[in-house]
């Protein structure tokens, strides 16, 4: 069973883990993610890979739903009862030029293997990064490091610039030449980025709908893209942001939140 | 003659349809010894059997049913597993009227023996069973899925003394026996036995390994001295009507997966959600559009379901249907949905009515769409079971040749464009039911065998170019 080698609390309700889990962390590469199970009773669910080395994975996610709180509770040590993975296709990783990475809450992890390897494939990264405030801020040493430009947005203004990440990304389209935008975040703040870039840059999102199996079989990721309908699990998770249909996306993922809650509160009671 | 006396099937025992609704237990309750002699007398073991023909994997049936009347039931039930490794999931679930018991001579008359349930008496009455001595050979085969196809070829090739590892993708073991036949029509107890039975014989088994993700086919192929392919057909279609996304529409894959693997009608026990619906629209006509008609209904919901053509050419089992029917399900016959309605969450589907043209490639009428004939009804939930395509994760990450719709090409040896890479079942692209999954499984073995043995001679007809 894998076992959490290292848990980290990284800023409010946002925690860091470290599975040993040879097969997958051997494989893994950025944008592709692992489905886990807690426990006999627990759901099956999607959590984007971090990093990885030759032993272990890493795992970023935030306790909001029933299975990541309960997730955030596993101490160092602990196993989790299944693991599978690395899931999905691999990020399309070449050189681009300029690469701007916008991460909202914990898509700042998500952007960290990203940014590792587009660096190495000689592209120029400016990095926008938001958050709540500075200390739902997360990553951003590693963040910094990697690019040649760090932007930081706090809704209210408490590190970096008051706003959200769309305004800075506005700002930056105006003076420089983007030749992909990669966003990666909740889905409202994907979409918000997508609009913007319309025209104006390519851009890349990493989608996180509703998933059970990830291995093509049940069709709950279902997404429309251009048109088509295409499965996250196996046709993504990353898609081409001007294509998305993200009012059916937001739609579709909202379908389980009256479930979520009740369980939440079921958990609280207890 | 005796099937004077005795004309009529003995009845199965079954729970009652206003309690089984209520529950997810099992419908058919088995027969007893009584009843099994009863029904195993009435086969009137015909010189040339043509029941035999009639079962894709070629059970012995004369003899096994000689067995049972006899009171010989182990040695039925050793008769039964030297051609099928999944007695207790065939006799529950194989279209037997479409198969053996069509062939039954006893069906001209009045009624075939029931060739089924007397297979489930035997593999549910089996007292002990002996793994026989297998002379240990040193070839090594994975075996990719562990559907019924995976399953069979695993075990007979485990039974000639071959290595065999079996790797299957999810937390569980059975593939659409497990995530998709619900409890009700194969209890998953019934499942875990005959997968018992399979690592008795030494098969041993790895869960939560994507082949094609966490272990490459490559790394497999150096690894392995023969590979078998079973993956399935998991990739749900979808009609490609309008409102087909919003909430509330689920491919019968999600609605059963999250029930019969994650347990969801246990929310909020266990922690997968599904929703109480009042009124579900199923389309379609075949066995998974019945499973899931009926756990809707178990669910507390109002079923219809719609179907294209009519009644006779539904593709379910019988006996399914009728149950389905007991069970206060309805059925709207050539209908075909056009639009699912609602803003965010289905309110209701539009139909349009159909009538039946010529006969199709498949050997059925084509059903035609009727002007002017819309039509819509409320609901709450639909569930969309037209058919499943190739899991596409494997073929897709594979240098191996693939063929329409993403069917992994083979030859008449379930050899793919890779002499030592093997599939079978529906992943090489028919429409099958477990019992033809678990015959190219068998036939796959024998192959691998041959191959393996040097005696399967490659002609490189089937080489990738």
């Amino acid at each position: 069973m894998p076992i959490i080698t290292k848990k980290q609390k990284l800023a409010e309700n946002i925690f860091l883990m470290n599975v040993k889990a040879p097969n997958i962390a051997k494989k893994a590469k950025p944008g592709q993610f692992v489905i886990l199970r807690i426990d006999e009773e627990g759901e099956r669910i999607p959590l984007t890979i971090a990093d990885s080395n030759q032993n272990e994975i890493t795992l970023v996610f935030q306790a909001i739903g029933k299975t990541t709180k309960q997730l955030s509770e596993l101490k160092k040590g602990d196993n989790m009862l299944d693991l599978i993975g690395p899931l999905g296709n691999p990020s399309d990783i070449r050189e681009y030029g300029t690469v701007c990475l916008v991460g909202g809450g914990i898509g700042a992890a998500e952007l960290l293997p990203l940014a590792k390897a587009l660096k190495k494939a000689k592209n120029k990264i400016i990095t926008i990064i938001g958050a709540k405030n500075k200390k739902s801020l997360i990553f951003v040493d590693e963040l910094k490091k990697l690019s040649k430009q760090l932007i930081i947005c706090t809704d209210d203004g408490s590190r970096g610039m008051k706003g959200f990440v769309t305004a800075a990304l506005e700002a930056l389209l105006k003076k420089e030449r983007l030749n992909l935008v990669y966003a990666v975040g909740p889905t409202i703040m994907m979409k918000s980025v997508s609009a913007l870039t319309m025209d104006k840059a390519r851009t890349t999102v990493s989608l996180n709908p509703i998933m059970i199996d990830g291995i093509g079989m049940c069709g709950g990721c279902r997404v429309i893209v251009d048109d088509q309908v295409r499965f996250a699990c196996v046709d993504g998770p990353e898609f081409n942001g001007h294509q998305v249909d993200w009012d059916d996306l937001l739609n579709r993922t909202s379908h389980y939140l009256e479930e979520e809650k009740h369980v939440c509160n079921l958990r609280k009671i207890k | 003659m005796q099937f004077k006396k005795n004309k009529m099937k003995t009845s199965m025992p079954q729970q009652k349809p206003e309690e089984r609704i209520k529950n997810f237990d099992e419908v058919n309750l088995g027969y007893d010894e009584k009843s099994a002699i009863k029904e195993a007398s009435r086969c009137l073991q015909c010189k040339k059997p043509v029941c035999i023909d009639g079962c894709p994997v070629k059970i012995n049936i004369p003899k096994f049913i000689k067995q049972i009347k006899d009171k010989k039931f182990n040695d039925a039930i050793k008769t039964i597993k030297e051609q099928n490794f999944l007695p207790k999931v065939c006799g529950r679930v194989c279209p037997q009227e479409t198969q053996c018991e069509e062939k039954c001579i006893l069906a001209k008359k009045k009624q075939a023996v029931a060739i089924g349930y007397l297979e489930r008496f035997a593999g549910d009455n089996e007292k002990s069973f002996d793994i026989p001595k297998i002379k240990k050979i040193s070839k090594k085969i994975a075996v990719v899925g562990s559907g019924p196809s995976s399953l069979t070829c695993a075990a007979k090739l485990a039974l000639m003394g071959h290595n065999v590892k079996l790797f299957e993708a999810l937390h569980k073991t059975g593939g659409v026996l497990r995530y998709g036949i619900p409890e009700f029509r194969l209890p998953k107890k019934i499942v875990d036995d005959e997968i018992n039975y399979i690592k008795k014989l030494g098969v041993e088994i790895e869960i939560n390994a994507v082949i094609g993700r966490t272990i490459s086919l490559d790394e497999l192929s150096n690894e392995y001295d023969a590979i078998f392919i079973g993956t399935g057909a998991g990739l749900p279609y979808f009609m490609h009507i309008p409102g087909e996304n919003l909430n509330g529409v689920y491919s019968a894959n999600e609605f059963l997966t999250r029930i019969n693997l994650m347990k969801a009608n246990e929310f909020p026990k266990t922690k997968t959600p599904i929703k109480k619906a009042k009124k579900t629209i199923v389309v379609g006509g075949g066995n998974v559009a019945i499973d899931a008609a009926r756990t809707a209904r178990r669910l507390g919901s109002d079923v219809t379901v719609v179907y294209r053509r009519s009644f006779d050419e539904m593709p379910g089992r019988i006996e399914e249907i009728e149950h389905a029917r007991e069970e206060g399900i309805n059925f709207l016959m050539l209908t075909n949905p056009t639009k699912i309605l609602g803003e965010k969450i289905v309110t209701g589907i539009e139909c349009q009515q159909m009538m039946l043209g010529e006969m199709d490639s498949s050997g059925r009428r084509t059903p035609l769409p009727i002007e002017d004939s819309e039509f819509s009804l409320e609901c709450d939930q639909v569930i969309i079971a037209i058919g499943q395509g190739i899991n596409p994760l494997l073929a897709r990450n594979s240098e191996l040749r693939t063929g329409m719709r993403g069917s992994i090409d083979v030859n008449e040896k379930y050899q793919t464009s890779n002499p030592k890479i093997f599939a079978g079942g529906d992943v090489i692209g028919q429409e099958a039911t477990v019992i033809k999954a678990m015959a190219d499984g068998k036939n796959a073995a024998s192959a691998i065998d041959a191959f393996l043995r040097g005696e399967l001679k490659d002609d490189g007809s089937n080489r990738a170019e």
